[in-house]
């Protein structure tokens, strides 16, 4: 819900559903801190009507439970992409993005926080204690980036890091042939 | 999963687009191309109703919007109607009613918005075959942009008035055993009605853009994936529709009453559910027809068939029109529920204005209670139709049993008919399968806006498969979305 401020943190999933409630525990997390200009909004999934509220920041931060990806979070620009996928229910980040610029002329700058989760498949709120530590962890670095509001910086950082991974994966697996 | 058979070659479509949650479909064809049988499954499997067994009855009406990211409140509203009657607190205050009625109207306008807008019309304005790259809601926005942004904002000011009702957009807590727990604050009623005749202004428009279409393509759509069938409702006791409390009727095709004004209650005299090995979902039916053909359709199509008149003057309009294209027979056009959906959508605008202009709902009375019940039932017409919710809670008010018949489950055997008969009118000879082709399948399924179960939605999951596998079992085709 648009309180006024310059950037929205969005957290989503069903917290009814184990670590799939990792992207609103982020939100409730962030929203404590009340950082100043930061509004926080948190639902079950992105819907269209999303877009308004997106329209209305200069950035935005989605926050998710990701299945797979780097442990603790990644951190990406997200590129607004016209075109869906399999469903349309819930939108992912890159159509909400795309429906913002459409049809509300949106300049808005997107970024996705994937918190690492690891069990989805069975009813229950609690989160896994690996969960749990990988929030703590993406709670911390959003608070820091929010405060300073290096966005840019902050993406750059974590794909240097990705790509890092990615190098020290292959020299494994070189090493192992 | 169908088996590969001699001669016969299997095509999935896994899962569905453009519905809520999951499905998958398959079509088996034999060696001429032609469809030899088709099926929609259900592959998620939910097991709900033992996730609420032990806990506290209080607590199920916020348990149960975990159901389902989509229509929670329906369940919210359906779980707290049984649980007033097990609090004996079923003769709600008027505050209470309202505010739940104003919570109920409120989720069937962003259901049947985010329905026709943003899932439906691509396929309505773009047609069928359209290129899938446009044929979808960030299509529509590009194409139609005023429609797109009318469909966005209907659906904003239902969530609207779903949060100003139940508190909060996840786990709202609004409707409790016996009432309500807030009013509506006359700060937010006012700024609801300061947008109110625009809301009804454009559910015009949707109105008019469903009947145009449906009369305009009359001569197609009357066939396409449609069968003659039962109809089941909620009804008041005057015969008006009511999307939030009565009794229930049955109708057959033609008109005719199976049942009518009976107590949900009773529920179990009159309904049994039928398994069957390749579908995790049920298949209801009436008892007293019988499972090969007692089965019937709910929703919005059900609903303004079974009535008797709808009780806000532009959608009674709207019904007349709407049953004078089958001269005043119950229309049993699958791709008539649009027109139906969009009925209901204006029906709830109007109900929203009235419920607005009523100062009940500043009204400070908002709990009940009375005689203790161990056992009680709870319906609602949820936006895809009728939802049961049935509960037994034991001295400690720990739930004992739960079970649910949800609407999408009412319409399973509805579905897999218009699935099957699409298949066979659509598909059958046709040299190739075209994506198009495939679409006309999935057309005909999202005209009951299924609700096939609301799963985890991370990051990574829910690819989109089709496969086309030949009577070896070998796989020619196959087609894969991340």
């Amino acid at each position: 819900m648009s309180e006024g401020g310059d950037v929205l943190v969005f957290g989503y999933g069903n917290p009814g559903r184990l670590d799939d409630g990792l992207g609103t525990a982020l939100a409730d997390a962030i929203g404590e801190l009340c950082i100043p200009g930061v509004d926080v909004d948190a639902d079950y999934q992105l819907t269209v009507e999303d877009a308004a509220e997106v329209a209305k920041h200069r950035v935005v931060v989605f926050a998710d439970a990701a299945v797979d990806g780097p442990e603790p979070f990644s951190f990406e620009p997200v590129e607004p992409k016209g075109e869906l996928g399999f469903t349309s229910h819930g939108l992912d980040a890159a159509a909400v993005m795309a429906f913002a610029i459409e049809l509300f002329a949106a300049e808005t700058k997107g970024y996705m926080l994937g918190i690492r989760g690891y069990e989805f498949n069975e009813f229950g709120e609690a989160l896994s204690a690996a969960a749990r530590e990988n929030l703590a962890a993406a709670a911390a670095f959003l608070e820091t980036v929010l405060r300073n509001r290096s966005f840019d910086d902050a993406a750059a950082d974590a794909a240097a890091r990705a790509a890092r991974r990615d190098d020290e994966g292959q020299s494994c697996k070189t090493e192992n042939t | 999963m169908v088996e590969a058979t001699d001669n016969l070659k299997r095509l999935v479509i896994e899962p569905v687009t453009r519905v809520e949650g999951h499905g998958k479909v398959s079509i088996l064809l034999d060696e001429n191309n032609n469809v030899s049988r088709a099926r929609l499954h259900i592959v998620e499997f939910r097991g709900f109703e033992r996730f609420v067994q032990g806990r506290p009855y209080w607590e199920v009406p916020v348990l149960v919007q975990r159901l389902c990211g989509i229509c929670p409140v329906s369940h919210h509203l359906a779980a707290a109607k049984a649980m007033d009657r097990i609090v004996g607190g079923e003769k709600l205050t008027p505050t209470a009613e309202k505010m739940r009625r104003l919570m109920h109207y409120g989720q069937m306008l962003q259901s049947h918005a985010l329905h026709f807008f943003h899932l439906c019309s691509p396929d309505l304005l773009f047609g069928f075959d359209a290129d899938p790259a446009i044929r979808n809601v960030i299509g529509v926005a590009k194409k139609f942009p005023d429609l797109a942004v009318q469909g966005v904002m209907l659906r904003k000011y239902g969530q609207e008035i779903i949060l100003a009702t139940a508190g909060k957009k996840i786990h709202g807590t609004g409707a409790i055993p016996g009432g309500i727990n807030k009013n509506l604050p006359i700060k937010q009623r006012d700024a609801f009605l300061a947008d109110i005749e625009q809301m009804l202004e454009w559910a015009r428009g949707a109105l008019k853009i469903a009947r145009d279409y449906t009369v305009e393509h009359l001569d197609d759509v009357a066939e396409f994936g449609s069968f003659p069938s039962n109809h089941l409702t909620l009804i008041r006791d005057d015969g008006a529709m009511d999307l939030y409390d009565g009794n229930l009727r049955a109708i057959d095709a033609d008109g005719k009453k199976i049942f009518d004004q009976v107590d949900c209650q009773d529920y179990t005299d009159h309904f049994a559910e039928q398994v069957k090995s390749w579908s995790y979902m049920k298949f209801p039916f009436i008892r007293s027809i019988g499972p090969e053909d007692g089965w019937y359709r709910v929703g919005p199509l059900a609903r303004v068939n079974a009535c008797d008149f709808i009780d806000t003057p532009e959608a009674e309009a709207a019904r007349k029109e709407f049953l004078a294209v089958t001269d005043g027979k119950p229309n049993n056009i699958t791709m008539a529920y649009h027109w139906a959906r969009m009925i209901e959508l204006l029906h709830s605008v109007e109900k929203i204005r009235d419920l607005l202009g009523d100062a009940d709902l500043q009204g400070t009375d908002l709990v009940t209670t009375g005689e203790r019940r161990g056992e009680a039932v709870g319906v609602v017409e949820a936006p895809r139709g009728t939802l049961f919710h049935h509960y037994r809670v034991n001295d400690d008010d720990q739930v004992t049993m739960a079970n649910l018949i949800v609407s999408t489950t009412h319409n399973n055997e509805p579905m897999n008919r218009a699935v099957q008969k699409v298949a066979a009118d659509c598909l059958s000879g046709k040299p190739e399968i075209t994506e198009g082709l495939l679409n006309h399948v999935e057309v005909a399924i999202r005209a009951y806006d299924p609700c096939l179960s609301c799963a985890t939605h991370a990051l990574g999951k829910m690819p989109l498969t089709v496969e086309l596998i030949d009577c070896e079992g070998n796989m020619v085709d196959r087609k894969h979305t991340a």
